[in-house]
């Protein structure tokens, strides 16, 4: 369920989608390049624009076809399962040459492949193995290898490495920098750690049952002091390495049952600071200066005017 | 929903096992109406002796009254010796149906056994004891039936063990794969950690969750084992002529197809209604002991 | 100082594989005080989770000894375990896989109780089941729900009260809140340490992440390959790693701090090696990058090299890295 989710992005920029299960990321990203259950997933309204393609929800599927995997691409969270462990991991790379590039000889097509397994640290000598020769992080580099194939402009990664061990995250994800930085890729990164996001995005959306209630830049979102109560509470869950802290404060309660979410604003009966008005109205987008928005009654009326 | 809640809250008291399987049980009224009729049928193969008398109705041969359409006096008509097809039924309800049941809950209940001791303990165990149950397995129910009850004379109780043995591999083999699937589970590994003896482990965490197959696939061999009762005795292997069987019965019936077929009508119909209700109750046990499945 | 709770010394687990010997944990040494935390940080396949299973001998270790209270338990029998397994639990990290689908809340928590013949009566055993749930947290509506009734945080907290159900003394934690959100992981990591205040529980916690195991941590021992590389208080580790692979850990998290944007982090190269058949030196080797023929001639060995704080590089007996 995802109610009036909005925002933006510039060539070559990321933008980190933070929440926790059930928030509503993945669907988000599974909207944006139409690949919703059609028997359950429906789009009821609003528009997503992209480059100088206009509105995706009004293309039919041969175009979303042709969209898929060459301009837009995704990278899923289980290296393991995005894998066919039956056919060599060249193969794989060399099937969305032969969807999206048919015109290219085999033998080009090959030193693509070459190529790409080699940008992303593999020596292309491996591309006859089967998934199974490979460990978690080479797998990763693999399905990275197979998205950035057609040099996409878009590139969702839908947690790249939250089955990965820290050292080997931290590889994937400077070669994920150095690569967008190469090929000049905007990418959405969905993911539930802060600390990657501080890293790795120019921008932020937290994401909270469906509705994003709070952007900005990341300077905006790390560094100022007004911010929405779930993204206070999400601060103060996370053990700080760098202070002493005696006590954790966590959000109290738990995440709303999407098929039955509160009136008002969804995230007030969890809310340390909620307000009669919370219970009844949903909050309106406000505007607490730059690129900062929050959906919260706390900042709304006059104080600030966008 | 809400009432719901409100009416969970009242029942702190913690519910036993038991229980809250029959209250799951009771809420499925297709599983109710199987165990209605399987009850049903059971107390009258109880009580066949007050509603007709065995010897003068189901056995005696009354050749004046012979080859008779259902009637008020033989409500399901009379066969070609002038026995009452009904009273036979009623009777034959005590051979089929106890024969089926207690057969099928011996093997389930060695089957069981050997499968969760081989699934378990795995290694040597298994390959011994698996290997076994593949020689079993590989003659077919009814050849072994005849076999077991061919070697071993033919009487009621070598019938029921020949039934027994030869379902024995099937459940074996269902229970070990479900088991197998089981035993590296983390809960197995808790019980362990808190001191739980193997025995415990099998029997109250493995095998309940191992329950589901088990149950579906008693049931469906239930039917098939009425008629394997049926075509022994057909052969002369299995219950002897003048006692009223099912399964006989239908042979026998089946010479005057044309002319009576309520002869073969009736014990089939019996035939269908107790395996319909053994499948129906079958189902519904399968849901109710798992948890997951409530709505 | 108290007595510690648990030691254990030369603790060594091998499987047999058909590749070769696997050394799932290799001569592993450590103790814990009452009310005390040892965190054991590393990546998959470091051991760790088979150094838990050992300590509890769910896994029977290869060599070694394993002291609980003074009382060497390697060497116990069968029915004499079960009276010390009683006291050393273990909470897991799938709070799902974890809880027997077919049982409800109070069946669950009052499993170990019936085991171990702890009660006398039902009526003693259902009011333990209840002071049992308020300790963890859980409302007492929830006795007869089922686990997959329930959110993850709610799992964990139903482990939580089976683990506490036999009073342990020691508890084994996998991971305990790797698999929850990170609010719902807070409210949980604050629960375990208020038991851990209230009944002087002692904690061996196995976790990957740091951030983690620094909040709840007495002292942290970070594995490699099986072997204990380096070990000290946490604030003493977190302040000055020594080995080197501590300090590739430690520069690999991401941290929630924009000014570090930007620096890169130590990468370390090369991904972590099998623990099949290791090599009879450093087994960071082939990934240091201060490696140096030297580190070849020096076996495993794990060095005091301030007082509290040991660590197995053999630079840093010399001073040579800092």
């Amino acid at each position: 369920m995802l109610n009036d989710v909005s925002f933006s992005l510039n060539n070559g920029e990321t933008l980190g989608l933070v929440g926790e299960t059930g928030a509503g990321k993945t669907t988000t990203a599974l909207a944006i390049m139409r690949l919703l259950p059609k028997r359950t997933g429906f789009i009821t309204g609003g528009e997503i624009e992209f480059a100088e393609e206009g509105n995706l929800l009004e293309k039919n599927e041969e175009i979303m076809k042709a969209i898929r995997g060459h301009r837009i691409s995704m990278i899923f969270q289980d290296p393991m399962t995005s894998l066919n462990p039956v056919i060599r991991v060249g193969e794989q790379i060399k099937e969305s040459f032969e969807v999206h590039m048919p015109d290219l000889s085999d033998a080009e097509m090959e030193k693509k492949v070459d190529e790409i397994l080699e940008m992303v640290g593999i020596p292309a000598s491996r591309k006859r193995e089967y998934p199974h020769q490979f460990s978690g992080g080479m797998k990763q580099r693999v399905v990275i290898a197979m998205a950035l194939s057609c040099e996409p402009e878009l590139l969702i990664a839908d947690e790249p490495t939250t089955a990965l061990d820290v050292t080997i995250q931290a590889q994937v994800l400077n070669m994920m920098n150095e690569l967008k930085k190469k090929l000049g890729t905007s990418m959405i990164l969905i993911t539930h750690d802060l600390g990657i996001v501080s890293q790795n995005c120019e921008k932020v959306a937290v994401m909270y049952a469906g509705s994003i209630i709070e952007s900005g830049t990341a300077e905006e979102i790390f560094t100022k002091d007004k911010h929405h109560p779930y993204t206070v509470g999400l601060f103060g869950s996370i053990p700080d390495l760098n202070k002493v802290t005696d006590r954790l404060s966590p959000i109290d309660g738990l995440m709303p049952d999407p098929m039955d979410l509160p009136d008002g604003c969804v995230f007030h009966p969890r809310c340390p600071k909620c307000m009669e008005i919370c219970k009844t109205k949903v909050p309106e987008t406000v505007s607490l200066g730059g690129e900062h928005l929050v959906k919260c009654h706390l900042f709304g009326g006059g104080e600030i005017d966008g | 929903m809400s009432r719901r809640n409100a009416k969970e809250e009242t029942q702190i008291k913690s519910r036993s096992q038991m229980a809250s399987i029959w209250m799951r049980l009771k809420k499925n009224k297709m599983a109710m109406a199987g165990l209605f009729m399987l009850l049903a049928m059971i107390l009258i193969a109880v009580f066949a002796g007050i509603i007709a008398d065995y010897d003068t109705e189901a056995i005696q041969q009354n050749m004046p009254e012979r080859m008779q359409t259902p009637s008020a006096k033989h409500w399901f008509g009379t066969d070609n010796f002038g026995r009452d097809v009904f009273a036979r039924i009623i009777h034959g309800s005590r051979i089929s149906l106890s024969m089926s049941i207690i057969a099928m809950a011996i093997a389930v209940a060695i089957g069981a056994v050997i499968g969760a001791i081989a699934g378990y303990y795995g290694g040597k165990t298994d390959n011994i004891l698996m290997r076994f149950m593949d020689i079993l397995l590989a003659i077919p129910p009814m050849l072994m039936s005849i076999s077991i009850v061919a070697a071993l004379g033919q009487s009621m109780v070598n019938l029921l063990i020949a039934l027994a043995i030869a379902y024995i591999p099937v459940f074996a083999r269902v229970i070990r794969s479900s088991i197998l699937s089981i035993k590296d589970q983390e809960f197995i590994e808790a019980a362990k950690s808190c001191g739980s003896s193997n025995g415990r482990i099998i029997f109250k965490h493995i095998i309940p969750n191992a329950i589901g197959p088990i149950i579906v696939q008693a049931t469906l061999a239930m039917g098939a084992t009425i008629l394997i009762i049926a075509s022994l005795s057909f052969m002369g292997l299995g219950v002897k002529p003048p006692s009223p069987e099912w399964g006989t019965m239908l042979y026998e019936g089946r010479d005057f197809l044309k002319g009576a077929p309520y002869l073969v009508l009736f014990p089939g119909g019996a035939i269908t209604l107790a395996v319909i209700s053994l499948n129906l109750l079958g189902d519904g046990l399968r849901d109710a002991l798992d948890p997951r499945l409530r709505n | 100082m108290d007595k510690p709770v648990l030691e254990v010394n030369h603790l060594k687990k091998y499987f047999k594989t058909p590749a070769g010997q696997l050394h799932a944990v290799d001569d592993v040494s450590f103790a814990i005080e009452k009310g005390h935390t040892l965190g054991v940080v590393g990546e998959s396949g470091c051991g760790k989770t088979t150094l838990g299973r050992t300590i509890l001998r769910l896994i029977e270790p290869t060599s070694g000894e394993i002291y609980f209270n003074g009382e060497d338990i390697t060497k116990l029998k069968k029915d004499n375990m079960k009276a010390i397994r009683r006291k050393m639990q273990l909470i897991f990290q799938d709070p799902y896989a974890s809880l027997n689908p077919r049982m409800s809340v109070s069946e669950i928590i009052k499993e170990p109780m019936i085991v171990n013949k702890m009660c006398s009566s039902k009526k003693e055993l259902d009011e333990k089941v209840k002071e049992l749930m308020e300790l963890v947290g859980l409302a007492p509506r929830l006795v007869n729900t089922y686990p997959h009734e329930m959110d993850g945080g709610r799992r964990q907290r139903v482990g939580i009260a089976r683990a506490l159900a036999t009073n342990p003394e020691f508890i084994v934690c996998d991971e305990p809140v790797s698999a929850l959100d990170v609010s719902i992981q807070a409210q949980i990591l604050n629960l375990m340490m208020d038991l851990q205040e209230k009944k002087q529980l002692s904690y061996l916690f196995i976790t990957h992440d740091l951030s983690v195991v620094k909040h709840i941590s007495t002292e942290i021992a970070v594995m490699y390959l099986g072997q204990c590389v380096e070990k000290a208080p946490t604030e003493e580790l977190f302040a000055h790693p020594r080995h080197p692979y501590t300090k590739a850990l430690l520069s690999a998290i991401p941290v929630i701090d924009i000014s570090q944007r930007g620096k890169k982090p130590e990468l370390l190269t090369g991904e972590v090696n099998s623990p099949v058949n290791p090599v009879s030196y450093c087994r960071f080797y082939s990934r240091c990058k201060y490696a140096c023929d030297k580190c070849k001639e020096h076996s495993y060995e794990l060095k005091e090299i301030s007082p509290g704080h040991f660590s197995a590089c053999h630079m840093n007996f010399t001073g040579e890295i800092e």
